[in-house]
């Protein structure tokens, strides 16, 4: 099919805009000049230095904990919220049910940290708990914020596919509890993976919500990153976003190799 | 049966979504008042009439509502060729360009920043260049344009996804059929493909200019001082005046203002 020329041009001058300072980010990290983005000759200096940076190593690991707990509770949530909107009909509370659901995906990052943190202060002073705030109640944040997402993949990939198939097998005699098991899950499985990365990603990402419902003992990843960047930059950064890069193309690779289509009699 | 099952989502909703608003809300109407935490309950609409009356609250509105504005729409100018370009690519391009599209997005929104601000700073990158090139420094960061060119380039994706899901289903037999009887390529983009993908775009517009609105972290780190939008002025409130009230006022606010485009993108949605 003919392509545009202004259309060429544009997609390559997109490309460019998104990917030009991430790629100078990364080229960067191996700069021996201690100005970040000034070339001063080939050096792994800034990866030594990062390695050794002991706030950024608690806080990665933090922020790695934090996600993959927030991922992990939100796929939880969200399956069963997903489920219940694509298979359970028109339930009576149901414009209810999604309107809460969804509404961490709409709201600015600004409005639902602030609430969550006044839920907190509030619940603290009324019934003790949580005793003060740090990596739990972020936790908590985002398993809210990550729980909307995963409904809304796992309610998609359920609406592809018809009732059909569970009251076939429940037909012939399937338990539902055998029926679910056997059909409904592995059907729902990439849209569990999908929303659990999606939920780790946003997790990792946030730096507004944490902020507001954060205290003094967990400071994740990107809040450090934030303060950083209000004082100025150093090469560490640069160095930071290689080494994320590379592990973002490394999960890439696995999970292109491990979905891609195999020859039959390899497995 | 089915009711115990989504007992538990329904208990975590109303603790962590609708509790949390009714707080807000709660609060927005309280009085400031020294101590921990800083207010006291209150029916007191009195933060709401300091919004409507203070020009510096007001102002702050209108900054944020220009910025989402001009961020959403020169997210769709680059969205179109980029949605349009990946539609038409042959299928087996589709999906590495698709991933080379949200790749970048995935190495962190405040990395992608970091690298904005090395190229941009007095001492960055374009800088460099332009003594190089005998021109004097020219001050980029800190600036409206380094921070509408940060939001543009944080939101992109977001502008790009709903365009292409549009324009990959549109029929290529309509702007052949367009070709056939003359239209040149910029009549057969105006009158066929533009008319076809509006909802794709008006999804995309607003899948951005949502989450502008309230955005706090490129403002503060790439915006000139006086770049007061309300999320940024909502954080100061709340962290360093620590006038929870007017926070919660402000950000009470805020949702009111968005419940329309928000109502709107959900429409749109839902029609898909």
């Amino acid at each position: 099919m003919r392509r545009g020329r202004i259309v060429t041009a544009g997609l390559v001058l997109g490309f460019g805009f998104l990917w030009l300072p991430v790629l100078l980010l990364v080229a960067y990290a191996f700069s021996a000049d201690r100005i970040p983005f000034q070339w001063g000759g080939f050096s792994l200096r800034w990866f030594a230095a990062l390695a050794a940076n002991e706030r950024m190593r608690d806080a990665a690991f933090l922020s790695l904990r934090i996600a993959a707990g927030a991922a992990s509770l939100a796929v939880l949530l969200g399956a069963a919220a997903g489920y219940a909107l694509a298979r359970f009909g028109r339930f009576r509370a149901r414009p209810v049910f999604g309107l809460l659901i969804g509404a961490p995906l709409v709201l600015p990052e600004v409005v639902t940290g602030l609430s969550l943190l006044l839920l907190f202060v509030a619940l603290e002073t009324a019934i003790g708990w949580p005793a003060g705030r740090g990596a739990a109640t972020v936790l908590l944040a985002h398993a809210t914020l990550g729980a909307a997402y995963v409904a809304v993949v796992v309610q998609a990939r359920l609406a592809e596919s018809e009732r059909a198939l569970e009251e076939a097998a429940m037909d012939l005699g399937a338990h539902p509890f055998t029926a679910f098991r056997t059909i409904t899950l592995p059907l729902m499985a990439p849209s569990l993976i999908a929303g659990w990365l999606l939920a780790f990603t946003l997790s990792l990402d946030d730096v507004v919500i944490a902020s507001f419902v954060s205290g003094p003992a967990g400071t994740t990843l990107p809040m450090v990153l934030f303060s950083m960047l209000r004082l100025g930059l150093t090469p560490e950064v640069n160095a930071l976003g290689a080494v994320i890069l590379a592990l973002v193309g490394l999960v890439l690779a696995l999970a292109a190799w491990l979905l891609a289509p195999r020859r039959a009699g390899q497995g | 049966m089915r009711r115990a099952f989504l007992l538990p989502v329904w208990l975590w909703l109303l603790l962590f979504v609708a509790a949390p608003a009714a707080l807000l809300l709660a609060i927005a109407l309280a009085e400031s008042s020294p101590g921990v935490p800083p207010f006291r309950f209150a029916a007191n609409p009195e933060n709401f009439a300091t919004l409507a009356q203070d020009s510096y609250y007001l102002a702050a509105f209108l900054a944020a509502l220009r910025v989402a504005v001009l961020t959403a729409s020169c997210c769709l100018l680059i969205a179109y060729p980029l949605a349009l370009g990946i539609a038409r690519a042959a299928e087996r391009w589709r999906l590495p360009l698709l991933l080379a599209l949200l790749l970048p997005f995935w190495t962190g929104f405040l990395l992608r920043i970091a690298a904005w601000i090395g190229l941009l700073r007095d001492e960055g990158w374009i800088n460099t260049i332009l003594h190089a090139l005998g021109f004097e420094t020219v001050p980029l960061l800190y600036t409206q344009g380094a921070m509408l060119l940060g939001m543009v380039h944080a939101y992109l994706p977001f502008a790009v996804l709903p365009l292409y899901a549009v324009v990959a289903r549109l029929d290529p037999v309509l702007e052949e059929a367009a070709a056939d009887l003359g239209a040149t390529p910029m009549a057969r983009f105006l009158t066929v493909t533009l008319p076809l993908s509006a909802p794709g775009a008006a999804a995309g517009f607003l899948l951005v200019f949502i989450p502008a609105c309230g955005e706090f972290v490129i403002p503060e780190l790439m915006g000139p001082p006086e770049a007061q939008l309300v999320g940024r002025v909502l954080w100061q409130e709340f962290f360093q005046n620590r006038d929870w009230p007017v926070a919660a006022a402000l950000a009470v606010a805020l949702l009111v203002l968005l419940l329309i485009p928000i109502a709107l993108f959900q429409r749109l949605e839902a029609e898909r």
